[in-house]
């Protein structure tokens, strides 16, 4: 923690959270989190309501202050720093749009408390207001905008600063699910041209995974894994991020290694499944994706698997693309879900019917518990 | 639509205590002191219409003084109850939680369980030659002979300012409790200080709670009569001590009932020009209060 390394971390970060610890009383709502994020990067924090992902975000933003370690922007650290003298502005949950004010001035605020004169700040606010596709509105009452225009202009409100880092605290929660889906293509889009960084957070996998360069899952104050969408999806670390991030079967039983360097797992019911990951005698978890089980009518075709399981369908999630089936399989506590396929043989599969999963040791990743 | 009779009965039923309320204790003795104020006696028992009793008071220097000096220690009066509430008003809906909160609306609450007569003549212990705070100053040497607090403007603004503190801090709490805590936060977050803040965000969304917190002080302060009377003495002419001289020491009700007139013109025209210099509407402004 010396300057040294501090000035070093200048040229290469915009955001660097060093050892930071919150505690409330006994309970610490953040406990011992490092990372960093670079400049323009897309950096999501995801967690379950209650992983401590809110404080963390208000720590950044001063309104709440660590307990121990250390926030520094662009290598300067920022404990004693007020709210209002960090170069960093967020996106509140509710928006938290000035209602007083028209949508103009909403947007020209900052600048003024900045000391940026009258005209100049408007006509600033309108030029931002344009970039956001939302020009001629500077004089709207912000109660007469629909949600997506309001989330764009909480968004410009923090733009038109020019900050380091935007921070944004689950803006698109209390949005519909179309408005959603297609705001968070627009933030992703106003990121990339704005060429900001953004630490967002949510509890939403999707928006995550959609959004984001890099992703951190948090758990009760931890961090669980730090990475690409990609990487959290394919190779979760921790059981928690396996079972958080994306659908996913979870199986529960005994490990004890196998031939061919994969491992088993043995399930209360006496069925073996194979898999892939740490190796340990004792109680394990494995996880499979719903993609990655193969359906066939008939037993042959999923010949070279080495789990190959017998079951009926139990009910059929039919949801376009993201269709999938529930399998009562023998031997499995529950139902195996696999995507159902949109063409082929099976894509008019009923309930009742008769069917064979399977899928590869690779596919399946064992976690000792 | 035509409502069928039965409906229509009922309605009459339920807003005729209402109705009665209003025409007989109030429209009723309005029109009954408006009527009253336009008659001059021109002879013993003998009464014609005129508006003698209006011009009497723009001719004698005392009645309109008097009328300016209320109308200006009232807005003094309630501007000061506003700057004191303000910040009791924030504690209790912004900061205070639970328990506490209640406790002290409670605590505000409690000297209106006493009459406004007996607070009145608690201020008069305290402040009186021989009272509690002249022999405090006594006893620390901070004066070496009997001090008399009573008996000017500052007494009769205190006085007034303690009686009208409730009335400002309800309304207050009322529409300060209602802001987001988040929009104050963004208010920081995005480089306002404290003072902008509050002057941006804070005090333009508690607007409607002031104009009602003002409005009803205001008015309890122009019609109040004890506390100028006892407070203020000699020297505290207020205005409804002299509409009280005329009805009851001079029995001259005509001119007792011009003033009573011209005293509720008065402060109808100054809460108009209130809510239009705030731009606040009175529809708005009463849901607050």
């Amino acid at each position: 923690m010396t300057l040294c390394i501090g000035s070093v971390m200048a040229s290469s970060t915009d955001l660097d959270i060093v050892n930071v610890t919150k505690r409330f009383g006994a309970h610490a709502a953040v406990d011992d989190v490092s990372f960093s994020v670079a400049p323009g990067e897309f950096f999501s924090i995801l967690g379950p309501s209650g992983c401590g992902k809110t404080t963390l975000m208000r720590m950044i933003a001063g309104f709440e202050h660590p307990t121990s370690g250390d926030i520094r922007i662009r290598g300067k650290s920022m404990i004693g720093v007020p709210a209002n003298r960090r170069p960093v502005n967020m996106v509140f949950q509710s928006l938290a749009l000035f209602p007083m004010m028209s949508v103009g001035e909403n947007v020209a605020y900052g600048l003024t408390c900045r000391g940026v004169s009258r005209a100049e700040a408007e006509e600033r606010a309108g030029r931002m207001l344009e970039r956001v596709g939302l020009k001629g509105f500077g004089e709207r009452r912000v109660t007469a905008l629909s949600g997506g225009q309001r989330q764009r202009v909480a968004i410009a409100r923090c733009l038109v600063l020019e900050p380091t880092l935007v921070l944004l605290d689950e803006p698109l929660g209390a949005l519909d699910l179309k408005l959603r889906e297609h705001m968070k293509i627009e933030l992703k889009q106003l990121q990339g041209t704005f060429n900001t960084t953004f630490a967002y957070i949510t509890h939403d996998q999707s928006e995550a995974l959609v959004m984001s360069d890099r992703i951190a899952v948090m758990n009760q104050g931890r961090f669980e894994q730090v990475g690409s969408p990609r990487e959290l999806y394919h190779n979760p670390a921790t059981p928690f991020v396996a079972s958080f991030v994306g659908e996913t079967n979870r199986l529960q039983g005994e490990a004890a290694p196998a031939s061919n360097g994969a491992i088993a797992v043995r399930l209360p019911s006496g069925t073996i499944v194979q898999g892939q990951g740490s190796a340990a005698a004792k109680a394990a978890l494995a996880f499979v994706r719903p993609e990655a089980v193969a359906l066939a009518q008939d037993p042959s075709s999923l010949g070279n698997l080495p789990n190959r399981f017998e079951g009926r369908v139990s009910a059929v999630l039919f949801d376009g693309a993201a269709s999938s089936l529930l399998i009562d399989t023998t031997g499995f506590e529950q139902p195996v879900r696999a995507v159902l396929p949109q063409v082929g043989p099976l894509a008019g599969i009923q309930v009742g019917a008769p069917v064979h999963v399977g899928w590869t040791a690779d596919a399946m990743k064992v976690f000792a518990t | 639509m035509i409502a069928k009779p039965a409906q229509r009965l009922t309605l009459f039923l339920l807003l005729a205590p209402a109705i009665l309320w209003l025409g007989l204790l109030i429209v009723l003795p309005h029109v009954e002191i408006l009527v009253l104020s336009f008659s001059e006696r021109v002879a013993p028992r003998v009464y014609a219409f005129g508006v003698g009793n209006y011009l009497e008071f723009f001719t004698e220097p005392l009645y309109w003084r008097t009328f300016a000096r209320t109308a200006f220690m009232s807005i003094l009066v309630t501007a000061l109850t506003l700057v004191l509430a303000f910040p009791i008003a924030l504690y209790i809906a912004r900061v205070a939680q639970g328990r506490l909160k209640a406790m002290l609306l409670l605590l505000c609450l409690l000297p209106f369980w006493v009459s406004e007569l007996v607070r009145t003549l608690g201020w008069m212990i305290l402040l009186r030659e021989t009272g509690v705070v002249s022999y405090v100053l006594r006893s620390i040497g901070l004066s070496s002979q009997p001090v008399e607090l009573l008996y000017n403007d500052g007494a009769v603004i205190l006085g007034l300012v303690y009686g009208g503190l409730l009335f400002m801090i309800v309304p207050l709490a009322n529409a300060l409790e209602s802001l987001e805590p988040a929009v104050v936060e963004a208010g920081y977050d995005l480089g306002g200080s404290r003072w902008t803040v509050l002057r941006r965000i804070v005090i333009p969304h508690a607007m409607p709670g002031i104009v009602a917190g003002c409005i009803i002080v205001f008015m309890l302060t122009v019609g109040n009569f004890a506390t100028p009377v006892l407070l203020g003495g000699k020297n505290g002419l207020w205005f409804t001590e002299q509409i009280y001289a005329q009805f009851i020491t001079r029995f001259n009700w005509p001119q007792g009932a011009a003033f009573g007139m011209l005293l509720l013109l008065l402060s109808s025209a100054i809460v108009w020009l209130g809510l239009r210099l705030t731009g606040q509407s009175l529809g708005t402004t009463l849901k607050q209060a």
